[in-house]
């Protein structure tokens, strides 16, 4: 068995027939079983597979690329569903960036942030306001609603608001330390969620809890963006982009340094390190991304109101980070993703389930029991369970690998002067 | 020529006056032993000056500048770096990555190279990478570059906490209790790195250290503090022979044994 793996590991023309056929298979059942919800998932899983393969990494993004912006829509589009699993696919590619703007906060930084929600909030107004009516009640100048061209500049905006934010509560937040930050980011939060809640009077900039309706829809070159067929382009954009800077950010200065943060914060000043500003490097970088998602979702829902911000969705992104794999870019993709699918189809489609049992009257199960109001319930057995048997997560961090080739081909001894006075040692 | 001066610090934690009034005058290119019970107050002398405590009152200049006030990373940019006597490694973090984070001030490239990953920031990492590795077969720790830092064996650790502090390019070299826990082969090793370090790197060493074999060995001054008071100070000889000492801290077997 072990010999048989090895093999396996090894050869790269079996793995690729293996994936190839895999991806085939189950393109080819989405296909035909347009309402196999099943055959989207594992459609979907291929990417997972990908991922253990032993291709260098260009082939795998070149794959995975393609599977996700030809295939999966491709397969997908045969049948009514069509669009609700564009629908859930957006919502997973949604969550996966906000995963990945609080990986950066409570992975590598490891700053517990319970109120990380609270910029995707932001987001959300931002667009919201402006491309709705809203905004006529307090701006002295322009006409609203902006267009819908405007969104792909509020992108930027959205980016940059939440990251401004990030900074504004990190300054006085970053000053208490451990337990207290986790409860110092959840009071923010939660105050973020009742300002908008709150903020219809003495101006209404907000709308209350009544909400912004008919936000304006995307537009780019005449054509306006409606359905989350269209969403799901802007979404997998924006989510490559965020999933390339957040590599290179990782293996980067700035990355160790918020790892030496986490691992010792009175080292990490010894070093040179600035705590304060590195922490709040942490809260920009990880709100932006956030930020960006919200006025995604804005546009996407056409409709905003405070109860999309709850503490839950706080919660539910910190799960998805902590069972990923706190640290790990890989382990977070995967954790949100399964979190938003176990959320949107795997709960829902039980409780339809279960809900067509009783209607049978095979079995009977009271409302109160049913999967879809059991998610907090799941997500705290999810916890419990992970915190007891795999505490690094699914796909745990992995530290960077050199060479030593690469490491040795320098100049031979710091001790030795001369030579060494290319190096970085002897240049100040 | 004096690099390091400390005047008249004091630190006082509530009632407790854990140094008192201390004088300090740390030569260029020296090497300089803080020694005393426990409890004396040499950690709580090394932590005013990399800034971790700010001093209750008194000075400390580097160069004839003030460091007072200044955060712990600020001083450690002005070239101080230290060790810890309770070892403070980046554990999860590889030997090499433990090492790089010591280079972080003197790594240029910002945000903007980072995303793009421009020529100059490449340029930048693949040095620091090399440079780093430069430092781990300096301290003879180079086969051991990929292992987290928290499997390292003891002796292992001080030694990259050493590594890790030579890549700030420091003036002055803070090492607090460098040997505990080493075994006679390891201190004797550690004992060569310290006065090689000096010779080759043109280093100032002050060192914390209970083994006086070691601080016998390699120190030019030492200053004895006791109960936050500095009791004596001078060379190897003079503490040797010096009666407050003997009673204080060196015990009266002291003087034959060494
Ligand atoms: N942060 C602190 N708060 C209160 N007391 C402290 C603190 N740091 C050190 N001390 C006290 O100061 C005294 C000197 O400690 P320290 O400098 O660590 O001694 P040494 O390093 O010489 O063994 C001890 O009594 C210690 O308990
Ligand atoms: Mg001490």
């Amino acid at each position: 068995m072990k010999k048989w793996l090895n093999v396996f590991e090894q050869n790269k023309r079996i793995q690729a027939t293996l994936i190839g056929a895999y991806i085939a298979t189950t393109f080819i059942s989405l296909y035909l079983a347009q309402k196999s919800v099943v055959a989207f998932l594992l459609l979907l899983s291929s990417l997972l597979f990908l991922y253990f393969t032993s291709f260098s990494n260009r082939v795998k993004w070149g794959i995975g690329i393609l599977v996700l912006s030809v295939l999966l829509p491709l397969a997908a589009s045969q049948g009514e569903a069509y669009q609700s699993y564009m629908e859930v696919a957006t919502l997973v590619g949604i969550y996966i960036a906000m995963a990945l703007g609080l990986n950066i906060v409570v992975g590598l930084a490891g700053l517990l942030d319970l109120g990380f929600v609270a910029f995707f909030a932001i987001g959300a107004y931002t667009y919201g306001i402006f491309a709705t009516a809203q905004a006529n009640n307090f701006m002295p100048f322009g006409k609203y609603p902006l267009s819908g061209e405007s969104f792909w500049i509020f992108l930027i905006v959205g980016c940059v608001v939440a990251a401004i934010f990030g900074v504004l509560l990190g300054i006085p937040v970053l000053r208490v330390k451990g337990d207290y930050l986790a409860i110092v980011t959840l009071g923010f939060g939660e105050i973020i969620r009742i300002i908008f809640n709150n903020l219809d009077k003495p101006v209404n900039i907000t709308n209350g809890a009544m909400g912004l309706a008919s936000v304006q829809p995307p537009k780019l070159f005449g054509i306006e963006f409606m359905y989350p067929s269209q969403f799901y382009y802007v979404v997998l954009v924006i989510l490559l982009l965020t999933i390339f800077i957040v590599r290179r950010l990782e293996y980067s200065k700035i990355g160790r340094a918020w790892k030496a943060v986490r691992e010792n914060e009175i080292a990490a000043q010894a070093m040179g390190i600035p705590l304060v500003r590195t922490k709040l490097m942490a809260f920009a970088v990880g709100a932006s991304f956030s930020g960006m998602m919200g006025v995604v979702f804005a546009a996407k829902q056409t409709f905003v109101d405070p109860t999309s911000f709850t503490l839950l969705e706080s919660i539910t992104i910190l799960v998805m980070v902590i069972l990923g794999g706190m640290g790990s870019v890989p382990g977070v993709i995967l954790g949100a993703a399964l979190v938003t699918i176990l959320n949107l189809q795997v709960l829902t489609e039980l409780t339809n389930w279960l809900n067509q049992l009783s209607l049978s009257g095979v079995v009977h199960i009271p409302d109160a029991l049913s999967p879809a109001k059991m998610q907090r319930f799941i997500f705290g057995l999810i916890l419990i369970v992970f915190a007891l048997y795999r505490p690094q997560g699914l796909l745990p961090a992995k530290n960077p690998r050199f060479d030593e080739k690469e490491l040795k081909s320098g100049v031979t001894n710091v001790a030795d002067g001369k030579e060494g006075a290319k190096g970085v040692y002897f240049n100040g | 020529m004096s690099i390091l001066t400390v005047k008249q610090l004091t630190k006082q934690f509530g009632g407790l006056i854990a140094n008192n009034n201390i004088d300090m005058d740390v030569q260029k290119g020296s090497i300089t032993a803080v020694i005393g019970p426990n409890g004396a107050g040499k950690t709580t002398l090394f932590n005013m000056v990399t800034g971790v405590y700010q001093p209750t009152s008194g000075d400390i200049l580097l160069n004839g500048e003030s460091l007072v006030g200044l955060k712990p990373h600020q001083v450690a940019q002005k070239g101080i770096s230290r060790t810890f006597q309770n070892i403070r490694l980046f554990g999860a973090m590889t030997v090499l990555e433990n090492v790089m984070v010591g280079m972080h001030t003197h790594l240029r490239s910002g945000l903007f190279h980072t995303i793009f990953s421009t020529p100059l920031m490449r340029k930048e990492e693949k040095e620091a990478k090399q440079e780093a590795y430069r430092l781990l077969q300096y301290v003879g720790l180079e086969s051991l570059y990929n292992e987290e830092a928290k499997n390292l064996p003891y002796g292992a650790q001080r030694k990259l906490e050493i590594a890790r502090a030579l890549a700030t390019k420091p003036k002055v070299l803070l090492l607090d209790e460098p040997a505990a826990g080493m075994n006679p082969k390891e201190t004797a090793e550690l004992t060569k790195l310290i006065y090689d370090m000096r010779e080759q790197l043109q280093l100032t060493i002050i060192l914390i250290e209970h083994d006086m074999k070691l601080v016998m060995e390699i120190s030019e001054h030492i200053i004895v503090l006791d109960h936050g008071e500095k009791i004596a100070e001078g060379t190897p000889d003079d503490i040797r022979n010096n009666e407050k000492v003997i009673e204080a801290y060196l015990g009266k077997g002291a003087t034959t044994a060494s």
